[in-house]
């Protein structure tokens, strides 16, 4: 029988594997945090959701197989958390009601195509133009917006980098679900920013089309 | 090198988000790039969603605050 006392080599394996395991949460911290910001959308509840998934991966480390995986699998954890405690919270991911495939109405929605109506009006490149008077806190609320499956979807791809295929052992779900999402996912986004370009000015119609100011509702193609 | 088929503004359009998310295969990437070579308005278009992308991903930047920080830094000293 081998004996119950740790020998000094497994003490010294558990503090190396103690310390990479440190370094590497500390390297990834701030990408964590903000991706929690994204989720959960304030820094108190972000912090408690990174303090948590820092804990269950110490404890589930045995579980990560191949160490070059740390970033994607640290992840997994954060949005398994994150996922569990809506649920716990009875607040069901709003996704669960929807259909998996993207509408096309929803998919095809494009910021480009509504910048380049004639009826708007702009001085030279109506893309920047656009993406100039957006403000870091216009895209935040975008982002907040999203339903929580898609959201989870852009925040993995758009803001964390993470490949599809990361992506899709991430979520454990196949591929072709990270495409499908992700493509909602920006839809809805694009039409949020639209829409919220439009209620604060940021557009503005050529003067024929002013006599018929835009009515939320009535001439909302969203 | 084997001749880019020439693709039409509908199918680069379809694949043009997975192109900038840089999830095409050679074959698919080669017909995209060679279209956004010859066609200005899809041009523009990718170069919107690129820009678009690489703004969401600077409003996604966050910095822990330095009491956050220790705080983990204190979590991870009691495993």
């Amino acid at each position: 029988m081998m004996p119950l006392q740790l020998n000094r080599e497994e003490t010294v394996t558990q503090a190396d594997d103690r310390s990479s395991f440190e370094e590497k949460v500390i390297g990834l911290l701030d990408q964590l945090f903000g991706a929690a910001m994204r989720l959960v959308k304030n820094r108190e509840d972000a912090e408690d959701l990174v303090a948590d998934t820092v804990t269950k991966a110490w404890t589930s480390r045995r579980s990560l197989k191949d160490p070059e995986n740390f970033r994607p699998w640290i992840f997994r954890i954060l949005t398994n958390t994150f996922i569990s405690d809506c649920r716990k919270r009875a607040v069901r991911p709003r996704t669960e009601t929807f259909a998996e495939n993207p509408s096309d109405a929803e998919t095809a929605f494009s910021l480009f195509e509504e910048l380049h109506q004639p009826i708007l009006l702009w001085r030279g490149n109506p893309e920047k133009e656009f993406l100039n008077k957006l403000l870091r806190e216009d895209l935040e609320n975008a982002v907040d917006a999203l339903p929580e499956l898609f959201r989870i979807a852009v925040v993995l791809s758009d803001l964390e980098g993470f490949s599809y295929q990361e992506m899709a052992e991430i979520l454990k779900v196949p591929v072709g679900t990270v495409r499908s999402r992700l493509a909602r996912g920006r839809g809805l986004l694009q039409k949020a920013l639209w829409r919220h370009a439009k209620e604060a000015g940021l557009i503005k119609r050529s003067p024929k089309t002013n006599e018929r100011p835009y009515e939320k509702g009535k001439d909302d193609r969203l | 090198m084997k001749k880019v088929k020439t693709i039409g503004c509908e199918e680069a359009l379809k694949h043009l988000l997975t192109y900038l998310d840089q999830e095409l295969g050679p074959v698919k990437r080669r017909e995209i790039e060679h279209h956004i070579e010859i066609c200005r308005t899809c041009f523009s278009r990718a170069e919107f969603e690129r820009l678009l992308k690489t703004q969401l991903r600077e409003a996604g930047r966050e910095t822990v605050s330095a009491e956050f920080g220790k705080k983990i830094k204190t979590l991870l000293s009691r495993f």
